[in-house]
This record gives structure tokens, C-alpha cells and sequence, in this order.
């Protein structure tokens, strides 16, 4: 199990290209407001890409400037090499789905969805197969004379979704695709949504808050925070080789811990966490000096949790004492004190249906334990 | 008991306005639209009786039909009917396209801004109606406001008649009745969701078509309320032509009003008053069908 940081992958085509979309440099100030600032980004041909932050990190201001309805203050943003940085958003190649989905609330779905082909005089009789077909394919046909209030949310939704894709985009935006659907509703809709870009083979850029919905979309996730885009990459690279203790604190939930660098080679790295009260063995190596104050970052599904102590001796151990147990039916939830007096998250699927006399209880003394392979150390 | 009083309490709510309008309206309408098929006569009053009693159980009833064949007759009342309805549709039209653009800023300033805006658009209301009408003479007359300062300024040699025109009396028309369309207009259009207009310019429709497209559609509510509270008014006007319009200017309130206090022919006055009447609720009836036939827009 050797974990060597993965390089970051190269942006452009296969065939060494320009990206298909490209954003430079770009910065967005509202008055001294710095909204996004200084995002560099390119994104590839076919993508779903998604922007996840907390609200108000700029991630919805990056992609209004996308669509054109704000003017960056700096920078440049090319689409399939045509530099459209000053492009109103009626000549863009670009549609968007709205987060309210802004159906137009006077025209029938058809005529909705008709809209944008109007706008570019589609002869009559192939606006007419075209909204038809994309009905069709968002499943809502029989419903095309209906206005938008006579709709439910999901229906809205697809016709929204409808609207935006039948003018063929370079570039489909979405903001906050799902957020008004319920649950349910929304987990189905994501795969819906995937099968439908894959049918269609546009490019996706989605904005959302939501990890969950940005994980399961997306084939790669830029993490937004302060207007600053953090880290780029697949939703493993972003869930397992966090690059900084903002994100590893903000994808999943984590165990954190502050340590010293004491021993720094190129395929490990050992790091003394005085509140662990013990020494991580970190099978990766770090671009550190000796001696530097560094995170390490371990999930909670990485522990093992186990009555004895493991075999051997040395790092990547420690005994604690639970003290909350939490149930969830797929997994159990445990919270164990140290003797540093600092709790450790720690998740345990549940494998086997557990009698009561096999599960550990509250106040029970055990061991935690992790593999090399599982804590990534982030130096920022 | 519980029932009861509930529905004495409905019937409490819905007879106030109900006995109101009994009482001011209907009365008054069914009082002059029996003068106007009554008799003229010289005397107190100017008319003839409808019904007179011949003896103790047989009364005639004479209903004189006469006084509206002779507005049909006579030219005069179909020309100023018509001249009415031209000066309260041009005036219509030109609240609506100087309404529209003010409504729109409005509703499109900032909060702290559109109140103060809203307050200045109904602050001419604290003053009197005819007060600010009678201010006007002293701006347009020979040696008014305007004429003097251009006079002063070497603009001009001799005055420019504006007071006694028909451009005297659209001013004055589209000064006292813009607020009631900027209210309706401004509600209709504040109400509009700007993310519907980047829509549509995200599908591709430039500015001036999204107007067509989303936003005249959506503000329509607004713009019918508007034109209606301006052109009923509009086409009964006497105030503003009497005093700011030429002796030409005809106009059916002011028509009306010769014929009750010049002419003292009280029945083809009322005819007069009956006619204006039906002729300005039957387009109005139609128009509320056409509204009703569209469906209703959230």
C-alpha cells in the first residue's frame, strides 16, 4: 500500500490542447468586497465539474460570470478557445439552470422550453421536434400544454433542466441544481441528471453546498473558500488527499490533530501529535522542513476500533476510553477519549448483526488502531 | 346561534358597501335617467313630471325617448363624445410611456430611494386637485412662469400661446393623472423577478425582445389598472379643458355641463350623462372579458 500523493492531472485534452473552458485570473470585486479572487481553472470537455463551497464563498459569483450577468473586474474566460469575457449572456454558448429555475411563469412548458430556439430563429418544424425530443428525455411530454404552476417541484426541475440543454450549450451551468427538491427526490434526480449529461455529452459546471451532491455528480470537485478556489480534483483525490486542514475539515467529517515533523523521508514521514500522546506513521511522504508544525488528517471510517491491543508495538496506536456511542444502522458511531483527554471520532460498519453481548458499551477501555496508508499529513 | 351571528355578521360586512352604493350611486343613476326620459318644461323643476295622474286609478306615464335621438341627431354630442375619447386615449398612451420608465426606475432603486420616490409621486395629493390645476394658468398664460423666462432669456420675441390649446389640455391631463398610472405600474413591475429577465437573455433574447417577451407580459396586470384609472377619468374631464382648454375644445363633461347650467335643458343633460355612461362601461365590460378569458399568472 504505497500512498504517494497523486500528481494533479494535466487539464488540457488528451491530445495537449487547449481546455475547453479556461478561466484566468479571474477576480470579482463588489465595491471592497473581494467575491472571487484570482481563480485560475480550466475544465475539460464532457465534465461535470462542480464548485463546492460554503455559501457566500464566490462559487455563484464565478459562475454568473460565467453566464455573463456579471462583468469580472479582472482576468479572462475562454470557451473552446473564443476568449467571451465580454460577451452579454445572449451571445454566449452557454445556458444556465437556475436555482429558483425561473420558468417563465405566462408560457406553457413547451413554449419554455421553446424559448431559447425562438431567440435564434429555429425554423418552426425542428423547434418543434427539438422541444419535443428533450420533453422526452426529461420525461415530461404530457405535460407540455401544462403552465408552470400547474407543475410539481420535480417537474419544474426537469423542465428547467429541459429549457437549458435544448439549445445544445458549449456549457450548461447549474446553480444549485437539487437544493429545492426534497431528499428523495433529489438522490434519484442525481443520477438522473448524470445519465442525461452522459447521454448528451455536455459539459457541466455545477454550483452547490452540498458535499454529498457534489461527490456523487461530479468527475472532478473545485473546493471554494473566501473566493479562493482551494483544491481542484476527483472526488477521491479531494476525499483522501486533502491539501489543506480547510478541506479535510470540510468534506466528510475528520479527525485532526496538530503535530511536529520528527522524522521526514521520502516514502514516510513520522509525526508526534502531543495530542494523540502518541506518533503518527504517515506513509506518504511531505515537502516539509524537519521539525515543522504540521496536520494530520484521519477519517473516522480509517480507525479500527478493537478490545485488545494490536499486534507488535510502536505508532499508529492508541487506548482510549468510549464515552458516546451513536447507532445509525449501517455503521456505528464512537466517540473515544484519550488519555490526552481528546476525543476521536470513529466510525464501524456494521458487518454483522451485532448481538448485545458482542458490542462495546460506554466507558469500556480500548484500542484504536490505523494502517499507514489511512492519515494524510497537510502542511497548511 | 353560532351560525347565526355569523352570517349576521357577513351581512353586516357586505351591507355597508351594499347600502353605500344603493344610496350614492344607484339612487342618483336611476334619478337622472328619469329626468333624461322626461318632458323638458320652463319651470322648477325643468322637466315634466313621468308620471301624471289623470284621475284616482289612471296615471300616464310619458317616456320621452326624443332627448336621445337628438344626441344622435345632432353632431355636436358625437364629436364631443368622440373628442373625448381621442384626448383621453392619447392621454392614456402618453402616462403609460412616460409612467412606465418612472414605475420601472422606481421599483429598480434601492429601498431607502424608492420610498422617497414613492412619497414624491403622491405628493402633489395634499394639494388640491383644482388648486394645481389653476397653478398651471399662471405657468402657461401670455405672461406666465414659462413665456416670461423665455422672454427674459432673448429665447423669444412675443409669448407663445400655450394657455386655451389642446396642448394646454393634455398637460394638464397627463400632470394630474400620471400618479394613478405609476402606482399600478410600479406595483406590477416591483413585483417582477429579475431572475426571469436573465433567463431569458441566458436563452439567448436580446434586451429590448426579453421587454417584449417577459417583461410587458408580466407586467400587464399593472399596465390595464393603470390605463384604466387614468382614461375613465380621462374621458369625463371638465375641470382641465374648462380652464386650460380653448373654447374648441370640446369635451363631453364640458358639454354636460352647458347643457345643465347654460342651457338649462336638464333632460338632454341627463340623456347626455346616461349615454357617456353606457358608452364608457361597454368598453370596459369588454375589456374584463378579454382579461378574464387570459389566465390568471402567478
Amino acid at each position: 500500500m504505497s500512498n504517494t500523493r497523486p500528481e494533479q492531472r494535466p487539464e488540457a485534452g488528451p491530445d495537449g490542447t487547449e481546455p475547453y473552458v479556461r478561466l484566468e485570473r479571474l477576480t470579482k470585486k463588489f465595491g471592497e468586497f473581494v467575491a472571487v479572487d484570482d481563480v485560475t481553472l480550466n475544465i475539460r470537455r464532457g465534465e461535470i465539474f462542480c464548485l463546492l463551497g460554503a455559501s457566500g464563498c464566490g462559487k455563484t459569483t464565478l459562475l454568473r460570470m460565467l453566464a455573463g450577468f456579471e462583468q469580472p473586474t479582472s482576468g479572462s474566460i475562454r470557451i473552446d478557445g473564443v476568449d467571451v469575457t465580454a460577451l452579454p449572456p445572449y451571445e454566449r454558448p452557454v445556458n444556465m439552470m437556475f436555482q429558483s429555475y425561473a420558468l417563465f411563469p405566462h408560457m406553457t412548458v413547451e413554449q419554455n422550453v421553446a424559448f431559447g430556439l425562438r431567440q435564434d430563429r429555429v425554423p418552426r418544424a425542428a423547434i418543434r421536434t427539438r422541444v419535443a425530443a428533450m420533453l422526452e428525455l426529461v420525461r415530461m411530454r404530457e405535460f407540455a400544454r401544462r403552465k408552470p404552476h400547474q407543475l410539481s417541484g420535480g417537474q419544474r426541475q426537469r423542465v428547467a433542466l429541459a429549457r437549458s440543454l435544448v439549445k445544445q450549450p458549449k456549457l450548461l451551468l447549474l446553480d444549485e441544481p437539487l437544493a429545492a427538491l426534497d431528499k428523495k427526490l433529489r438522490q434519484h434526480t442525481q443520477f438522473e441528471l448524470i445519465n442525461i449529461q452522459e447521454t448528451l455529452g455536455v459539459t457541466f459546471v455545477v454550483v452547490t453546498h452540498d458535499q454529498e451532491e457534489a461527490m456523487t455528480l461530479a468527475t472532478r470537485i473545485g473546493v471554494m473558500n473566501h473566493g479562493e478556489i482551494i483544491q481542484v480534483g476527483t472526488p477521491t483525490d479531494i476525499y483522501e488527499y486533502p491539501n489543506s486542514r480547510f478541506v479535510a475539515d470540510f468534506i466528510g467529517s475528520v479527525n485532526l490533530f496538530e503535530g511536529r515533523l520528527i522524522e521526514d523521508e521520502p516514502d514516510y514521514v513520522r509525526v508526534a501529535a502531543p495530542e494523540l500522546g502518541g506518533v503518527f506513521h504517515v506513509g506518504h511522504g511531505v515537502s516539509a522542513a524537519p521539525g515543522a508544525t504540521v496536520w494530520v488528517a484521519l477519517r473516522p471510517e480509517k480507525i479500527q476500533i478493537s478490545r485488545t491491543a494490536p499486534d507488535g508495538a510502536g505508532d499508529n496506536r492508541v487506548a482510549g476510553v468510549v464515552s458516546e456511542i451513536a447507532y445509525l444502522g449501517d455503521q456505528s458511531v464512537y466517540l473515544v477519549r484519550l488519555a490526552t483527554g481528546r476525543q476521536v471520532r470513529v466510525t464501524q460498519p456494521n458487518i454483522v448483526r451485532q448481538s448485545s453481548a458482542g458490542r462495546l458499551t460506554w466507558d469500556e477501555p480500548v484500542w484504536l488502531s490505523w494502517e499507514p496508508g489511512s492519515p494524510v499529513v497537510v502542511t497548511q | 346561534m353560532r351560525r347565526w351571528s355569523l352570517g349576521a355578521g357577513r351581512f353586516a360586512v357586505t351591507a355597508v358597501p351594499a347600502l353605500w352604493l344603493l344610496l350614492f350611486f344607484a339612487v342618483p343613476f336611476l334619478i337622472v335617467l328619469k329626468i333624461s326620459v322626461s318632458g323638458m318644461r320652463l319651470g322648477m323643476p325643468p322637466y315634466e313630471p313621468l308620471i301624471t295622474w289623470a284621475s284616482s286609478l289612471v296615471f300616464e306615464l310619458r317616456v320621452h325617448l326624443d332627448h336621445y335621438a337628438f344626441l344622435w341627431q345632432d353632431p355636436l354630442y358625437r364629436n364631443a363624445w368622440l373628442n373625448s375619447l381621442q384626448v383621453a386615449a392619447v392621454s392614456t398612451l402618453l402616462c403609460l410611456l412616460l409612467g412606465y420608465p418612472l414605475a420601472w426606475g422606481i421599483a429598480r432603486a434601492t429601498p431607502a430611494w424608492r420610498n422617497l420616490l414613492l412619497l414624491l409621486i403622491m405628493l402633489p395629493f395634499w394639494t388640491s386637485f383644482l388648486l394645481r390645476v389653476y397653478a398651471w394658468l399662471g405657468i402657461l398664460k401670455n405672461n406666465g412662469l414659462i413665456n416670461n423666462t423665455l422672454l427674459a432669456l432673448g429665447v423669444i420675441d412675443r409669448p407663445i400661446v400655450m394657455l386655451q390649446t389642446d396642448f394646454a389640455v393634455y398637460l394638464g391631463i397627463v400632470y394630474s393623472y400620471l400618479p394613478f398610472m405609476v402606482l399600478p405600474l410600479y406595483a406590477a413591475i416591483e413585483k417582477l423577478d429579475q431572475t426571469l429577465l436573465e433567463a431569458a437573455a441566458d436563452l439567448g433574447c436580446r434586451p429590448f425582445r426579453a421587454f417584449l417577451a417577459v417583461t410587458l407580459p408580466l407586467t400587464w396586470g399593472g399596465i390595464v389598472a393603470g390605463s384604466l384609472l387614468v382614461f375613465i377619468p380621462a374621458v369625463g374631464e371638465f375641470v382641465i379643458p374648462a380652464l386650460l382648454g380653448g373654447p374648441d375644445s370640446l369635451m363631453i363633461g364640458r358639454v354636460l355641463w352647458e347643457e345643465f347650467f347654460n342651457n338649462r335643458d336638464w333632460p338632454v343633460a341627463s340623456a347626455v350623462a346616461i349615454a357617456m355612461l353606457l358608452l364608457l362601461v361597454l368598453p370596459i365590460v369588454v375589456f374584463q372579458h378579454v382579461q378574464g378569458r387570459t389566465p390568471v399568472v402567478r
